[in-house]
């Protein structure tokens, strides 16, 4: 145990080198496991490194893109530069009748916009397909050995450079191609859903909160179980809460989430309204742990001088307590949105679904959301999937990364004032 | 004004005789009792949240238990999960859950303590100010997107290492390793805080004694917030079992009864994404079963929670 436990030497001299020898070991020791640490501590830097290089990497390359049928045989001019009329009747001459009258379902072809009709003779007509793709690296480093490659093995195939993650793929919704799919539902399910879960969860998690800081004795044996069993809770696996959620707000209360109690033609509880509310449920405990650490650092000597001023409890914590936690409270609320954002588990359970191309239209329609969209494009086997699968992974990032600047900057401004 | 009133009152002889009573008394406000029992209310939504999921979990669960076929202890003890057949055995489930959750703990706990050494013993304050946003930001990235990281990054190194006729395209290793990363920064940052609540003192005095800094921090630091660091991994493991998106998408489907972490099986949490996914239709044994197994990792995840809290305040040094 004792390192430096005395050793018989023969002499004065031997005595000092072997004591300094062993001191030298003792540091030689200590530097390396310096370095040591140091290293594993970047390891976690590399990680993060890594996995944002392989999402990049993926998000964008080069593309064999081949036409099912050559745009120059439409028309002897761009798609872009042709009118109505002339795009319609390029559709009514490519098309079979069957497909035309689907299409005219909603109104003529010519009364639709130029644009839309561009992106159907395109998605219904010229069909173009990624044949081949690359990553950003290859694409890269063997620029001339992919452009031979193509040329080799598809003589009509255009190459391209192509970010996945472009203006289409935010406007576009879900489609069957790849070269066609886009987030849009998604993005429009995912910020309904975050309202939902933020309009139910903030005044519930505030409300406990404050509870528990500044009305429950810490002694009493009910508030000890509540502050103990909400600390159990964030500790719950997220796929449980989406059981939960399947079995309250999908089963037991479908009237209520499938807005049949409200006249609404809803067929199923797997709604917007379902998901959002279990999502408020699993991020509630998060959210009044940081919400009980921001009362806590409330100074005690404002409540005293409010009670001392006869303003009632509430009258003290909503005109002092609260507005000094808010901003604490705040960022509390959006580290734990930023989590509701991302989770994916339990809106798999609840009943998101994969496939939806129109945009939700309130909470009682059935949706589908960013993570979903990226666990669904992820488990495909085509590789151009993966592609754009990264290009939606970007997306979350983004909206994530921005999302946390917000926490900080209030954090920041938080501790300036005080 | 009322001071006043009553000096002006003492001054005539009458006022002694009808003195002004004052009502002393709390007064009742209805306002505030709503509001606190509101309050209340929220506090006690946790509260029925949980008993939500022991009730319903429970009665699914009994359900599902209630078919003749099925009993508990086949439940536990069968190594075959084939619902098609009426086979309903959770070992193989539950076995990749393991191994998966082991891969990832290996991997994790002595990073995450060697990291959390570093940034509480080592680090200067600027270097700490640089890191721990980082490891923040590895803690924020959704679970869906180590997935992909899993499948398109992991396993592809893994199958060039090791040779792809080996390892699965689905593996539980791949698996594994990408929730080590994932719980890297849980364990660190929980770590840290039990190194950085041991008192300077006790680091001072190791130091006056001629300790090195490794000394101090192996010998004196490390033995007083090893409660701490237990709780972490504890916490870790929790989190490991419960974790669902990568292993749904890089550990395969299908559950597999295996001890080779380069084959894919399905774990527990893989099963439930899996059944809950397709198309489900209520009281079907498949749709109990995802109870059954839900109760099952609520209990285990639970268990591991009230352990882990357990143990970082029963044993808990408390100086000073």
């Amino acid at each position: 145990m004792n390192p430096m436990k005395p050793k018989t030497f023969g002499s004065n001299q031997e005595m000092q080198d072997a004591e300094k020898n062993f001191l030298y070991r003792r540091h030689q020791r200590a530097r390396l496991a310096q370095s040591v640490f140091q290293l594993t501590t970047l390891l976690a830097v590399i990680f993060l490194a890594t996995l944002l290089v392989t999402v990049v990497n993926k998000s964008m390359g080069y593309v064999v893109v081949e036409n099912k049928v050559n745009p120059a045989t439409l028309s002897d001019r761009p798609l872009s530069e042709l009118n109505n009329t002339e795009l319609a009747q390029i559709l009514r001459e490519n098309l079979r009748k069957n497909r035309v009258r689907t299409l005219e379902r909603t109104g003529f072809l010519e009364d639709q916009s130029q644009s839309t009709l561009v992106q159907l003779v395109e998605a219904e007509i010229i069909q173009p397909e990624v044949v081949e793709s690359y990553n950003l690296f290859p694409s890269l480093i063997n620029r001339s050995k992919i452009k031979a490659d193509a040329a080799v093995s598809y003589p009509n195939a255009k190459v391209e450079f192509r970010y996945w993650l472009n203006g289409v793929f935010l406007i576009n919704s879900m489609a069957s191609q790849p070269e066609l799919a886009g987030v849009r539902s998604a993005l429009l399910g995912s910020l309904q859903l975050i309202l939902i879960t933020i309009l139910t969860a903030f005044p519930i998690g505030v409300g406990a909160a404050i509870y528990l800081e500044e009305y429950a004795s810490h002694k009493s044996r009910i508030n000890r179980l509540i502050q103990t069993n909400i600390d159990n809770l964030a500790g719950v696996p997220s796929i449980v809460y989406g059981i939960l959620g399947l079995a309250l707000f999908v089963r037991a209360l479908q009237p209520f989430t499938s807005g049949a109690l409200f006249g609404v033609d809803g067929q199923n509880g797997r709604t917007i309204l379902s998901a959002g509310l279990t999502m408020a449920l699993l991020i509630l405990p998060i959210l009044i742990i940081n919400a009980q650490e921001a009362i806590r650092s409330v100074p005690d000597s404002l409540r005293q001088a409010s009670y001392g001023l006869g303003a009632t409890r509430w009258q003290t914590i909503w005109h002092h307590v609260l507005p000094g936690a808010m901003p604490g409270i705040l960022t509390g609320t959006i580290l734990a949105i930023s989590r509701a954002i991302g989770e994916t588990a339990p809106l798999i359970v609840v009943g998101a679904s994969t496939f939806i191309t129109s945009d939700p239209t309130g909470p009682f329609s059935s949706f589908t959301a960013l993570p979903i969209q990226i666990y669904n494009w992820t488990t495909r086997p085509q590789p151009a999937f993966q592609h754009i699968a990264a290009a939606a992974i970007l997306v979350l990032l983004i909206a994530l990364l921005s999302l946390n600047a917000v926490a900080i900057l209030l954090r920041n401004r938080f501790a300036k004032r005080v | 004004m009322e001071n006043t009133a009553r000096i002006t009152e003492k001054r005539t002889a009458t006022a002694w005789k009808k003195p002004v009573s004052y009502n002393l008394q709390k007064k009742t406000r209805p306002t505030e009792a709503i509001i606190q029992a509101f309050l209340l209310f929220c506090g006690v939504v946790s509260i029925l949240t949980t008993l939500g999921i022991v009730l319903e979990l429970g009665k699914e669960a009994w359900l599902f238990f209630g078919d003749p076929e099925i009993s508990v202890i086949s439940f536990l003890t069968g190594t075959e999960w084939q619902p098609k057949i009426g086979k309903f055995g959770v070992l193989p489930l539950l076995n990749s859950t393991l191994i998966t959750s082991v891969i990832a703990i290996v991997v994790a706990l002595p990073l995450g303590i060697a990291t959390a050494m570093f940034l509480s013993e080592y680090a200067s304050p600027k270097m700490r100010s640089i890191l721990k946003p980082i490891l923040e930001v590895l803690a924020g990235v959704p679970t869906v997107v180590y997935g992909y990281f899993a499948l398109t990054f992991m396993t592809p190194l893994l199958r060039g290492i090791f040779g792809s006729q080996n390892v699965d395209v689905y593996n539980m290793a791949s698996a594994g390793l990408v929730m080590g990363i994932m719980i890297l920064p849980l364990i660190s940052s929980m770590s840290e805080d039990a190194l950085s609540a041991v008192p300077r003192s006790l680091r001072e005095a190791a130091y006056g004694l001629g300790a090195t800094r490794l000394e101090t921090a192996l010998q004196v630091v490390l033995p007083a917030a090893l409660s701490g660091i237990i709780a972490a991994f504890i916490i870790g493991v929790s989190r490991a079992v419960g974790e669902t998106m990568i292993v749904a998408i890089a550990a395969g489907s299908g559950p597999n009864f295996t001890f080779n972490p380069f084959n894919a099986a399905e774990t527990m949490t893989g099963y439930i994404a899996r059944i809950s996914g397709g198309d489900l239709s209520y009281n079907t044994p498949d749709y109990n079963s995802i109870f059954a197994i839900g109760l099952l990792l609520f209990l285990i995840t639970f268990g591991l929670n009230i352990l882990s809290r357990a143990i970082s305040r029963r044993f808990r040094e408390v100086y000073e």
